[in-house]
């Protein structure tokens, strides 16, 4: 046993991601800049939440356009029970997301009877209808004027801390357990059937999938981690307000990472995260706020772009390359061989 | 309920819906030929108001006056979109065009953003507050107006699509891409025209609803949802069906009005979008085309 995974170790398949993930796992010991921090902790949180989308959407081929609302519900929920019930947001998170994915499953019901585009545009209208609940159900939700979560100082047990570094690695290990999810899904049974539907829908099921099931299956799990993204957010930011964590826009800046990087990949969105967010980062630390929309004509500059020319995302141009570079690395040329 | 203010709400639901249905016309022109839906398709219109306003603002021009600046100028935006953008991913998947078209609308959106910031705005002419009394019902001049030049122009779009060369290859490629093009219909330049003509249609409408609504950066998501319904209820690419699903729903939103407080206004109409595309994803008139 110990010697294979020491020689699967040698490889640098597996050695390349070990010691990129040792290094971002360093990062905040060698770096204790707050604004750094708060760089490297949006990259992570828009690559969890696009992996979070692609489970269903580059999996399934299913694209709804209304995760913020299952995002936004999440965060509310872990808030809410803080607020009245004093609920440590970490129970909150849980709660929150089961909570979500509850919703998910009524709602996914209704719209996986539509497809394609049809399917978008519901997700759409779902996620709006419950964007302008909140923002109506002001007794609950804090409505227009938004929901401050209670600051708590630095208490690990309330999901607060006065520095960085704590939500950077928290958020880098739900970011962890997303990516692992979406490997053995992948290489699972069930990922060939969400694949099948992916690429035609009524071929999968004349063979016997059962597509309803396996779509809200997908479904499920994505709502999960965005609904733990959601709470994320609560507990960083400490304001929530449903223009901001449900509207329409927010579902697009989900989905952008994962389509410019590369749908139904496991490393996709976080390439996509690496591309977007800077340009936002930068622009709004250049421009200031009152420009806060420049970065949106720029990431959809970017989406068009992406379509036109790489229409199958970024990473799939990468992997050749990266693979190329593999080779000549140390133990690379071995694996070569053996294959040969 | 009082029966006048049920009638009062009958007129205008009627009155914006007659816009709806141009809105709705121009979507599902796109949608028959192309077999796209434009997300874009509220946020192009979105321009056109502004177009009209700036217009209307800063050299006086009577917003009705300034279709003629406006309905060209999104012409031509929508025919350069389908030229550069939408023609170079029409081999690749369905995604990709859906895709597109979103980042088109982020980029309208947030261009206005950045030029005329968030604030509501909104024309004030001088027959902004003239209406006609038909007995104890107020018809407004400006809706009025805006109404009979929607309908007359989605009446010359029909004629064009039925009598002429053009609006037949039109037809044409929407029923059979291939063999139109067989029979020597130029599928890529049809394809710019009709995104072209629906852009126009919207812009028309953006022009004529400007005279009497809000006007903001965000005003078009909710229009691009409402058309779908609209073109949904119609049965999806027919014009006719279109048109008629205009006038529902514009009939639907102002009589959900009445009954539900106007914060839920917008809330009645996705309500309406989800109970159709659930009930009759088909459409009320069954499945027609163009």
């Amino acid at each position: 046993m110990a010697t294979t995974a020491l020689t699967r170790l040698l490889n640098p398949e597996a050695y390349v991601p070990s010691i990129l993930l040792l290094l971002l796992a360093a990062l905040p010991l060698v770096t204790s800049n707050s604004y750094v921090l708060h760089f490297l902790i949006l990259i992570l949180f828009y690559a969890l939440l696009s992996a979070a989308w692609n489970i269903l959407a580059g999996f399934t081929g299913q694209f709804s356009l209304g995760h913020a609302a299952f995002f936004g519900i999440g965060a509310y929920t872990s808030t809410l029970l803080f607020i009245y019930y004093g609920m440590s947001p970490w129970l909150g998170m849980l709660i929150g997301s089961v909570f979500s994915v509850a919703c998910s499953l009524i709602i996914g019901s209704l719209c996986f009877r539509l497809r394609g585009p049809f399917f978008s545009m519901i997700t759409i209208a779902f996620a709006e209808a419950l964007r302008l609940l909140a923002l109506n159900w002001g007794g609950l939700t804090g409505g227009a004027v938004g929901l401050l979560v209670p600051l708590m100082g630095d208490s690990a047990v309330n999901f607060q801390f006065l520095g960085r570094q704590p939500y950077y690695y928290v958020l880098m290990g739900i970011l962890l357990a997303s990516l692992l999810v979406t490997y053995a899904v992948r290489n699972s049974q069930t990922g060939l059937y969400f694949m099948a539907i992916r690429e035609d829908e009524n071929a999968a099921q004349s063979l016997g999938v059962n597509i309803f099931r396996y779509k809200l299956l997908a479904l499920a799990i994505s709502v999960f981690f965005t609904a733990v993204a959601g709470t994320f957010y609560a507990q960083y930011i400490l304001f929530l307000h449903p223009d901001s964590v449900m509207s329409l826009n927010f579902s697009i800046e989900i989905a952008l990472p994962a389509i410019i990087g590369g749908m139904g990949t496991i490393w996709g969105p976080i390439v996509g995260s690496v591309i977007l967010t800077p340009v936002s980062e930068l622009i709004r630390s250049i421009l200031g706020g009152s420009y806060a929309g420049v970065y949106l004509i720029i990431h959809g500059s970017i989406l068009i772009l992406a379509v036109i020319y790489f229409p199958s995302g970024v990473t799939n141009r990468l992997t050749k390359h990266y693979g190329a570079f593999l080779g000549t690395l140390p133990g690379g040329r071995e694996r070569e061989r053996a294959r040969n | 309920m009082e029966p006048t203010v049920l009638t009062q709400s009958l007129v205008n639901g009627l009155l914006i819906g007659g816009i709806y249905a141009l809105i709705s016309v121009g979507l599902t022109l796109i949608f028959g030929v192309m077999r796209i839906i434009n997300f874009a398709h509220g946020d192009l219109m979105m321009l056109a108001m502004y177009g009209t306003y700036w217009m209307f603002t800063l050299y006086g021009i009577d917003p009705y006056l300034s279709l003629i600046v406006t309905v060209p100028i999104l012409f031509v935006i929508g025919s350069l979109i389908q030229k550069f953008l939408v023609n170079q991913v029409l081999e690749g998947a369905d995604a990709s065009q859906l895709f597109l078209t979103l980042g088109v609308m982020l980029v309208a959106q947030n261009v206005a953003l950045l030029f005329w910031k968030a604030d509501y705005r909104a024309i004030r002419t001088d027959y902004s507050v003239y209406a006609i009394r038909l007995g104890e019902v107020f018809v407004s001049v400006p809706r009025l107006t805006s109404f009979v030049v929607a309908i007359i122009l989605t009446c010359l779009l029909y004629v064009f699509l039925a009598r002429t060369r053009t609006g037949r290859a039109m037809r044409a490629t929407a029923q059979d891409r291939e063999v139109s093009s067989l029979m020597g219909v130029n599928v890529r330049q049809t394809y710019i025209l009709a995104f072209g003509i629906g852009t126009a249609c919207v812009g028309a409408a953006g022009t004529l609803l400007s005279t009497f609504y809000y006007i903001s950066p965000t005003v078009g998501t909710a229009f691009t949802l409402m058309a779908f319904l609209a073109v949904v209820l119609g049965g999806m690419g027919s014009f006719t069906g279109a048109f008629f699903g205009g006038l529902v729903v514009g009939l639907a939103e102002s009589i959900g009005a009445v009954y539900f407080a106007t914060q839920y206004k917008e809330l009645v109409t996705f309500s309406l979008f989800i109970l159709v595309l659930l009930v009759r994803p088909s459409g009320l008139l069954g499945k027609s085309r163009m």
